[in-house]
């Protein structure tokens, strides 16, 4: 893994008042499909955002050997009050594309997420799992050499979580690295190459897949899959 | 009681009989008040937008400073626009002093800031909702401002509402930039106001009436349209 990491961390740290959100994390991110799990309040989301550059850290720094093209796609999926191709183009229309290019390119994506026949539907009156597709399309279309998920499926129900981990599969199988955040120890398994373990803001263990579920390295991790699992 | 009634019923007489002078005043209402409206819009939409979203010196300022001005006493706006427009004032040359071109430009400033509140209360809504989204996509806060503005069109639909309200209802500006002159610069509130003093109450009452009408027809249909909105975009 060393060398040929895509991202490295270091003493990363994020603190509001008096409150360690991130907590001197350093780790270098080098598999394909990296899995964050940790309990609720963690730092999941704000190590995601942090990465993304949505949130600044206060501490420490983000060293990336090579810039890579970034989308991320939220828990929520937020549509505009417009169609579903037309939330698909803004993307790709602010990175500057020319207008045929935009549309072409959505339309593409709206078919590999499975919506091609949904595109000039409201997005908003789409059900929640046709919304995070469009929202996965929105982030494909831009051909991201990374994509990150906060939580994509956390709320759908479990036929849309399946279709959405496939379009995930699918979109990683492009090309994308992946780096998303669930609470579905299963889906972790399923999508996961490595899994980075946080607690309490902390960076606990970075651990080969099958290796974090059957041999987990911290009691931390090992309390947490006794807790999360069924 | 009969002399109570009387008036009601010569007003009901004008409104039904499509009386001419009524109709004029009528138009110059509606055309200025919309004017200037519209004025404020273009004006105040942008400004509210770019207070929700933007980072910039003085931006808390800025909405204190709009948030009061929502209660700018009309005839205050009146007088400071007809120190401008006077002959003797910075803007005099242009002689628009007791035109309808007076009006509309005292309504558009007293409307203007009544739309930049309003509109940065809505944008901000927005922002918070769709704020990482559009920072993960790589918009600029202008560009964000603009998008939202699309995006909340029909919310933002009762902020250009509250503005034309706020217009269509004020007499002092108008009564002291226009100069109610007949014909001319006499709208509604204007006319009401004078000839309620004079005592011809049947013409004040038909555009009592009239006003109220207006406001609203204007408030049924901006409902009708927020609620097929929200159908139709969500």
């Amino acid at each position: 893994m060393n060398g040929t990491h895509w991202l490295a961390v270091n003493g990363l740290s994020l603190t509001e008042g008096s409150t360690r959100i991130i907590d001197d994390a350093s780790l270098r991110f080098g598999a394909q499909h990296t899995v964050v799990l940790g309990p609720n309040g963690a730092g999941k989301s704000t190590l995601l955002r942090l990465i993304h550059g949505l949130l600044h850290p206060t501490g420490g720094s983000l060293d990336w050997p090579r810039a890579l093209s970034q989308a991320m796609v939220f828990q929520r999926p937020v549509m505009l009050r417009t169609t579903a191709l037309a939330n698909v183009i803004y993307g790709l229309k602010l990175k500057g594309h020319s207008a045929t290019e935009c549309e072409q390119r959505a339309r593409q994506a709206l078919a590999r997420v499975g919506l091609d026949a949904l595109a000039k539907r409201p997005a908003r009156l789409l059900s929640g799992g046709e919304q995070q597709r469009v929202a996965l399309a929105r982030a494909w279309a831009l051909e991201p050499q990374l994509l990150i998920l906060d939580e994509p499926t956390a709320s759908l129900d479990p036929a849309s979580s399946r279709e959405v981990e496939r379009i995930i599969k699918d979109i990683a199988a492009a090309g994308a690295r992946i780096l998303m955040t669930t609470h579905n120890l299963g889906q972790a398994r399923r999508l996961g190459e490595e899994i980075v373990f946080i607690d309490r803001g902390r960076i606990v263990e970075q651990t080969p897949v099958e290796q974090f579920f059957t041999q987990p390295q911290t009691e931390a991790a090992q309390r947490f899959l006794k807790e999360e699992s069924p | 009681m009969h002399e109570f009634n009387e008036p009601f019923v010569t007003a009901w007489q004008l409104v039904a009989g499509a009386d001419a002078r009524l109709a004029g005043i009528v138009l110059l209402s509606l055309s200025v008040s919309l004017t200037a409206t519209l004025i404020a819009c273009v004006a105040g939409m942008p400004v509210g937008a770019l207070l929700a979203v933007g980072r910039f010196p003085g931006r808390r300022v800025l909405i204190v400073l709009f948030n009061g001005l929502m209660g700018l006493p009309p005839v205050v706006v009146g007088l400071l626009i007809y120190l401008l427009l006077s002959r003797a004032g910075p803007l005099g040359q242009f002689g628009l002093l007791f035109s309808p071109a007076a009006m509309v430009i005292a309504q558009a400033v007293l409307v203007t800031p009544i739309v930049a509140a309003l509109t940065r209360q809505v944008i901000a809504d927005e922002w918070s909702e769709y704020r990482e989204q559009l920072r993960s996509l790589g918009a600029s806060r202008s560009r964000a401002a603009a998008t939202l503005l699309w995006d909340g069109r029909f919310s933002l639909s009762t902020a250009a509402l509250a503005g034309f309200g706020r217009a269509i209802a004020e007499v002092g500006a108008v009564m002291i930039v226009g100069g109610n002159i007949d014909g001319v610069t006499r709208v509604m509130t204007t006319t009401i106001a004078l000839e309620t003093s004079k005592g011809d109450l049947p013409l004040a009452l038909a555009l009592g009436f009239i006003l109220i009408a207006v406001v609203l027809a204007i408030n049924a249909v901006a409902y009708a349209m927020r609620g097929w909105a929200e159908r139709h975009w969500g």
